[in-house]
């Protein structure tokens, strides 16, 4: 079978300058091969796919991926239903509420996170993805998006599993009125940890100690979404009335996660460089 | 006339790792159009020069052309216009032939079409359904042959490209990547003598020096026999 000229994402037909072996092509520049015959011209895409394109793509790759392996959101999961029961026991007490309640659940969610983390770009480093990306004309800037919201779609997986967990095994009052609330907070929390937690498992991917570096630089980082987050959850925790308002820790955490999102969005190109 | 650029131009290139220098002021020049084969013995900077020319690794001293760009502060340029056929194939084993093959597609704009139209150039349609863990080595080196080629490069990297490929495989990619793809090439082997046919220009690496470089048909079997003593 000949092979035909590439075609366009959209399905156009691809009006880059191209040939068959036997249709030599120069293009603009008029490249020669030996001899001075034409060779074939530049058919490189005239205009690279846009990010919004890319970051879909990588993002159906990782969810893929995921899906096959189930190596990341189980492995969370299980990591957080585990400790709801270790603490049901270590603490000895029949409920939770408040203040320690709220630092059980956020604290948990974040270790169960580390885990989600440290996976999130091995499969990149060892099956090539990093080259894959680095040889195609994109800006790279979709890998930190795309790894972001993968990572977030696994975290709010995990708190659909996680949370009903907490409110059965720990928490005293019902969780019926402070869902709403709760589901508020932990969106933040989840945005700035994908994020935060992207950056961080992009620098630690390329050293030895992997597993060990991503933890070490991601929990100081994360210690102010984890203050803000407990201190906006704990009165939704309580079984008192709710008193104070979490808007200011929801602020602080929102902010946080702005400033982190636009570090990492302006230095994670040279993240990947040589 | 006007000067046409050449397709890749090294001057006095060093890639260091560490203290080690895996490149040593390696300098040639290929026209477009033309073979580059590159020999040499194990660690011998063959697969640095390689990565080097995809812009996946910097020099740290003396200048590299891609294509009329200058790397790696050009890099950009050239994103695109390159296929790296490496040791890795770059596929994700999770995933299907297919969906790896469309997953790279999209990173280039190139469209659906294209990736069937590689598939049945490797003869890999009917399993591209399969996921690539299970597929042989042979086949699995065939569908990175079509991932190297689906966004049409006009360079084309190569690194043992008939590796784990049998006769008959070997003769499905010849339109590909052989020489009537018409693509300027570079083409890293570890069989002297095939490596020589197929070039245009023989550049032999020693440590990381040159210590051969001439028109493939001023080499003499010696020369190139020299390189792995």
């Amino acid at each position: 079978m000949s092979v035909q000229p590439a075609r366009r994402l959209d399905g156009e037909p691809d009006n880059r300058p191209h040939g068959s072996p036997g249709e030599p092509h120069a293009g603009p520049g008029g490249p020669t091969g030996p001899g001075g015959e034409p060779a074939r011209g530049p058919r490189h895409p005239k205009t690279p796919p846009r990010l919004p394109a890319v970051v879909m793509a990588l993002l159906r790759k990782e969810l893929l991926v995921e899906l096959r392996t189930l190596e990341s959101v189980p492995g969370m999961a299980l990591f957080s239903l585990s400790t709801f029961v270790v603490f049901h026991f270590a603490l000895n007490r029949s409920s939770v509420e408040g203040d320690l309640a709220a630092g059980i659940l956020l604290v948990t969610l974040l270790f169960a996170g580390m885990l989600g983390i440290n996976r999130l770009f091995v499969a990149d480093e060892e099956q090539g993805g990093f080259d894959a990306l680095l040889l195609a004309p994109v800006d790279r800037s979709a890998m930190l998006i795309a790894k972001a919201a993968a990572m977030t779609i696994y975290l709010v997986v995990l708190e659909i599993v996680a949370v009903p967990a907490f409110g059965l095994l720990l928490l005293g009052s019902s969780l019926g009125n402070a869902l709403p609330d709760l589901i508020g907070v932990l969106a933040l929390v989840d945005v700035g940890l994908a994020v935060i937690g992207t950056f961080v498992a992009a620098l630690a991917v390329k050293t030895r100690a992997r597993d060990l570096i991503g933890p070490l630089i991601a929990l100081p980082l994360l210690v102010p979404i984890a203050i803000g987050a407990s201190r906006a959850c704990a009165p939704l925790l309580s079984s008192g009335p709710h008193t104070g308002s979490g808007v200011r820790w929801l602020l602080l955490i929102g902010l946080y996660d702005l400033v982190f999102g636009l570090i990492a969005y302006a230095v994670f190109d040279f993240l990947l460089e040589d | 006339m006007p000067r046409v650029p050449p397709a890749l131009k090294l001057d006095r290139v060093v890639r260091r790792y560490g203290e080690r220098e895996a490149l040593a002021g390696v300098s040639l020049e290929l026209a477009q159009g033309q073979t580059l084969g590159v020999l040499g013995s194990n660690g011998a900077g063959k697969t640095t020069l390689l990565r080097l020319l995809a812009t996946l690794l910097s020099p740290h001293a003396g200048g590299v052309e891609v294509l009329g760009a200058s790397l790696p502060s050009q890099a950009w340029a050239v994103r695109g216009r390159i296929g790296l056929l490496a040791h890795e194939p770059l596929l994700y084993r999770e995933l299907t032939a297919r969906e790896n093959l469309t997953f790279h597609a999209r990173l280039h704009g190139v469209g659906p079409r294209r990736v069937e139209e590689v598939l049945e150039a490797v003869g890999m349609t009917m399993r591209a359904a399969e996921p690539v863990r299970t597929l042989s080595r042979g086949m699995v080196q065939r569908v990175a042959v079509a991932r190297a080629v689906l966004h049409d490069p006009e360079l084309l990297l190569l690194d043992e490209p008939r590796a784990n490929l049998d006769p008959a495989a070997a003769e499905l990619v010849e339109p590909l990547i052989g020489a009537e793809s018409g693509r300027t090439r570079v083409i890293v082997s570890h069989d002297p003598r095939g490596g020589v046919a197929e070039a245009d220009l023989v550049l032999g690496l020693r440590g990381g020096r040159t210590a051969l470089l001439a028109p493939a048909e001023q080499v003499r079997q010696e020369d190139v026999m020299e390189l792995y003593r």
